[in-house]
């Protein structure tokens, strides 16, 4: 495989999809096909077949607005229709050629407006199971143009130059990380990616993983030239079975293509890449816990350092990293580090995915610039709180994420700003909270998450986190006291700072934010025995006693 | 000066914190230089007194009863002390926390009595669910763990409470000693 | 360059000291008589970095680093015993006394259990936090030992010193946070288990969750500084 033949692959696609007049894009992803989808591009096929119109219908990954499904794109005129189901493929079909169909057309022009895609650049564009069709869209040509023309230190420089940082949440530099094991020593290595998105209300891994996964595969090939790798590991949580599918097909399509396997391209680089399967453990996302669970060992995560780019899977230095990171390679490959760092803020560059789920009118998956207003993602491309509410609260980064106030909104998305308001950026979940939301139930709610998920092995995120939900507990049903409150508090300083992993230590951000922006709250439920947003059930007066 | 009035009582408890108290012996003379004791299962008073300086108090919070003492204690007593693990720290009647008090009596009253199987339920108080300590009923101002804590313990401990010197309990007693 | 020099000087709680590369921050402070605390730590067997007891601080670091696997670097100042420290401890020791049924008067190991005495030096007098009062099982079907989960804290260093020292891996942890417990094989009875009935599990146990049956009363002192010396004379086979 050369770059000359890519392009032949490409053209041929172009020119295949130049026979039809139409392209009718069906969303797949989990959210639409879970309301149809799959019987709808069955109506579609069948319909195309009895008007006689040359249309060709593809099963395409997620389009975003995922509470707008199932979504129809209509191409080359974009027209996208919105709550689709079988029995409107007829009209569709008919209005091909003519005006779209008004009852279903939606009008998302704000939501798309605001957006950046990069990652998601081809997700809702490419049939995921097709190879041929991520070629088409430039694909593999960043790895071959790597192997090809640049040596890997280029590469590393290239994403040093860029700016990129982890996508998974701790935002830590991908060019610095890259650099540390392409100098370890040693001549076996590995790259692996951590796909057990596990942050309740948060799938931008999962999408990428279903929508795009040659991309994820690209990515991990150019980390492995530039470390110095031969083997890679997907690790997908067992929740994700269609991701799992997915991504299946395109390793075999990819080493089918010779991308993948020995001697890549007619180079001495040779690479190939393993999927390993998590069984629904939340810690391990945390990436030691993560490599024991990849060695077959129980997922607990283990003091740092050594970090895994020095002693990692099996005590070789590993590469780890996000989904989304792995997405952004080739991208920044093909176009420069330049161009990557031209996006974003000053610390932060590029774009970021989230996942926007909660009391908000356009859930489902964006992806912004860097440096974005939480306001305007909230507002503009969200579409706000529906149903005539006030919104009162967005949370940021999974269950161990702190939750801003309306009058923080104003801030720019970026890791640093973010922690210093008490969050998180972590993996991309964005949970927006509206005047019926309760906030201290809300941190019992993550509390409790933290705590079932705690892996049990120190002891403040062990007994620390179940501590602070039996507190939380008690404040919820009107028996809490000030003191209460005090040990609260004095819990999360402990947890925070004495946990071992970044479960631990992220996990009383909740609590921690909503004291500082919500404390009246706590205590309307402490010294009125009243929930503000009337959900808890405050128990009636306590037994009085003679 | 008049003398402080110091309160003894017992909760869920052994007794055996009150026995070690007593095992003080002839400095028992001492501290009454300095201490009337005005309530205590081992003095006649029927009442707990409106006014009481220092309320060493024995024994877990138990029973509706026990609950109803406590707060009553600590409204009506300028310093309290937990005396021993049972008001430290549940200790022993906290042993039937993980079953509860129903497994608790019909275990004692039913299938351990060869006469007479009835769980008692006139004038004795009625369990709580959960044996705790007294702290978390009341402030408590001084904890004396031990099982029970040693006379010297309480000897050093009351000396220092009834003369202002310092205490540095952790020195003197730990749970379970 | 630094990292070449075998020897290394730094600062513990204001005294100088002098390490060999690559010891960890406790080896270093217990061979000068700084008292670091530990649970988990046991001399002889791997660490773990889980009981949080040993966080020492770092200056120029505001993250705490577990003393049992943080390696001594040159220049490096740490304090073991700041307020900040001693708060952490307290708390950590508070959630384990609060986190299972830690009865010390009626405990075979009332007198030398090491979680009671770390509480008596850390000057614990009350536990703060609710009890949680979990209802746990006591498995005595083992002839010569048995095992209360109520006092366990799960240090792993029976699951260590099984895998480790006898090399038979009959211990490891089963379940997940708060529910975590000890289990032999896979959740069989510690009778019927694989044990090979060394015994050195309950020796390494800091509390008096693995006792021996043969003994009365609080008799139970365990003796867990074999270790060293058996992997001394093993290395030197």
């Amino acid at each position: 495989m050369t770059i000359e033949e890519l392009e032949q692959i490409a053209e041929s696609v172009r020119l295949e999809n130049a026979k039809f007049d139409y392209e009718v894009n069906v969303c797949m992803d989990l959210a639409c096909a879970s309301q149809g989808a799959e019987k709808l591009r069955d109506a579609l096929v069948k319909a195309v077949e009895a008007s006689g119109k040359t249309v060709l219908v593809r099963r395409t990954g997620c389009m975003g607005p995922c509470s707008s499904g199932p979504l129809v794109r209509v191409d080359p005129e974009e027209t996208l229709y919105h709550h689709v189901n079988a029995d409107h493929a007829d009209a569709i079909v008919a209005s091909l050629g003519g005006d779209p169909v008004p009852t279903l057309q939606c009008d998302l022009n704000d939501h798309f407006d605001k957006q950046v895609r990069v990652v998601l650049e081809n997700a809702g564009h490419i049939d995921p199971e097709k190879i041929d069709d991520y070629i088409s869209c430039e694909g593999y040509k960043a790895l071959l143009t790597a192997l090809t023309e640049m040596t890997p230190n280029g590469v590393v420089h290239r994403i040093t130059e860029s700016g990129l940082r982890g996508r998974g949440g701790g935002g830590y530099p991908t060019g610095l990380k890259w650099g540390t094991v392409a100098k370890a020593g040693g001549d076996l290595k590995y790259v692996v990616c951590n796909g057990d998105e596990g942050d309740p209300g948060a799938f931008m891994d999962r999408s990428v993983m279903e929508g795009d996964p040659h991309r994820v595969i690209e990515g991990m090939a150019i980390a492995a030239y530039a470390v110095g790798a031969s083997k890679g590991f997907i690790y997908v949580r067992a929740e994700y079975p269609v991701a799992v599918a997915r991504l299946t097909t395109a390793l075999r399509e990819a080493r089918r293509r010779g991308l993948l396997g020995s001697n890549i391209c007619g180079t001495t680089f040779s690479f190939d890449v393993e999927i390993r399967l998590g069984a629904g453990a939340f810690v391990c996302g945390e990436e030691t816990a993560l490599l024991a669970s990849i060695e077959g060992r129980r997922g607990t995560p283990r003091p740092r350092p050594p970090y895994p780019a020095v002693s990692g899977l099996w005590g070789k230095p590993t590469l780890i990293n996000n989904v989304e990171t792995y997405a952004n390679i080739a991208p920044i490959v093909r176009n420069g580090g330049k161009w990557f760092a031209n996006m974003g803020s000053e610390r932060s560059k590029g774009t970021k995915v989230f996942a926007l789920t909660g009391k908000i009118t356009n859930t489902g998956l964006v992806e912004v610039p860097m440096g974005i207003k939480l306001r305007e993602i909230i507002e503009v491309i969200g579409g706000g709180v529906p149903d005539g509410h006030t919104f009162k609260a967005v949370q940021t980064g999974g269950p161990s994420g702190g939750c801003i106030p309306a009058e923080m909104l104003d801030i720019g998305v970026s890791y640093d700003a973010l922690l210093k308001v008490g969050s998180i950026m972590g993996s991309g979940g964005m949970i927006v909270m509206d005047d019926t939301s309760c906030m201290v139930n809300v941190a019992k709610f993550f509390i409790e998450f933290c705590m079932t998920e705690s892996c049990g092995k120190c002891i403040p995120c062990r007994a620390g986190t179940a501590q602070m939900h039996t507190l939380l507990s008690r404040i919820c049903d009107g028996s809490g006291t000030m003191d209460d409150l005090e040990l609260l508090e004095d819990l999360c300083s402990t947890v925070k700072e004495a946990s071992l992993c970044g479960l631990g230590q992220t996990a009383p951000n909740p609590v921690l934010s909503t004291l500082k922006y919500f404390r009246n709250e706590y205590i309307e439920h402490i010294a009125h025995k009243r929930c503000p947003a009337g959900v808890c059930n405050i128990k009636a007066a306590v037994e009085v006693l003679a | 000066m008049s003398k402080l009035k110091l309160a003894t009582v017992w909760l869920d408890g052994c007794s055996g914190c009150h026995m070690s108290f007593l095992d003080m012996d002839e400095r028992l003379l001492e501290l009454a230089e300095f201490v009337d004791v005005v309530y205590s299962p081992i003095v006649d008073t029927k009442v707990f007194p409106d006014e009481v300086d220092i309320a060493l108090v024995e024994g877990a919070v138990a029973s509706v009863d026990d609950e109803i003492k406590i707060k009553k204690i600590r409204a009506h007593s300028k310093m309290v002390v937990a005396m021993g693990d049972c008001a430290v720290a549940g200790n022993v009647p906290s042993m039937r926390n993980p079953f509860g008090p129903e497994a608790i009596l019909e275990r004692a009253y039913i299938e351990n009595a060869t006469l007479q199987q009835q769980i008692p339920c006139v004038v004795v108080p009625k369990l709580l669910k959960v044996v705790r300590p007294i702290h978390e009923f009341v402030k408590v101002d001084v904890f004396l763990p031990g099982c029970p804590p040693s006379a010297e313990t309480f000897h050093t401990a009351l000396t220092a409470l009834v003369t202002g010197g310092p205490l540095d309990i952790s020195a003197l007693t730990r749970f379970g000693a | 360059m630094s990292d070449a020099v075998e020897v290394k000087t730094l600062i513990i709680d204001e005294q100088e000291v002098s390490a060999r590369r690559g010891q960890t921050i406790l080896d270093v402070a217990r061979e000068n008589d700084i008292n670091i605390p530990t649970l988990c730590h046991l001399e002889g067997l791997s660490d773990v970095g889980a009981c949080r007891l040993c966080l020492v601080e770092i200056k120029g670091s505001n993250k705490l680093l577990p003393a049992c696997v943080a390696t001594v670097f040159e220049g490096m100042e740490v304090s073991t015993n700041t307020e900040r420290l001693q708060k952490h401890r307290r708390m950590i020791l508070e959630m384990l006394f609060a986190e299972r049924n830690h009865i010390c008067a009626v405990c075979v190991s009332n007198g030398h259990c090491e979680l009671q005495t770390m509480g008596q030096e850390q000057g614990l007098t009350h536990i703060r936090l609710p009890y949680r009062n979990p209802s746990l099982n006591v498995d005595a079907s083992h002839e010569r030992f048995t095992v209360d989960h109520n006092r366990c804290i799960l240090c792993t260093r029976c699951v260590r010193a099984c895998a480790e020292i006898e090399g038979a891996h009959v211990w490891d942890v089963m379940g997940r946070g708060i529910n975590s417990i000890v289990i032999t094989d896979l959740h069989e009875e510690w009778g019927s288990s694989t044990c090979t009935r060394c015994g050195k599990c309950v020796q390494v146990c800091p509390t008096g969750a693995l006792f021996d049956k043969s003994k009365v009363g609080t008799d139970h002192p365990k003796n867990p500084d074999f270790l060293p010396y058996l992997n001394l004379m093993r290395e030197a086979q």
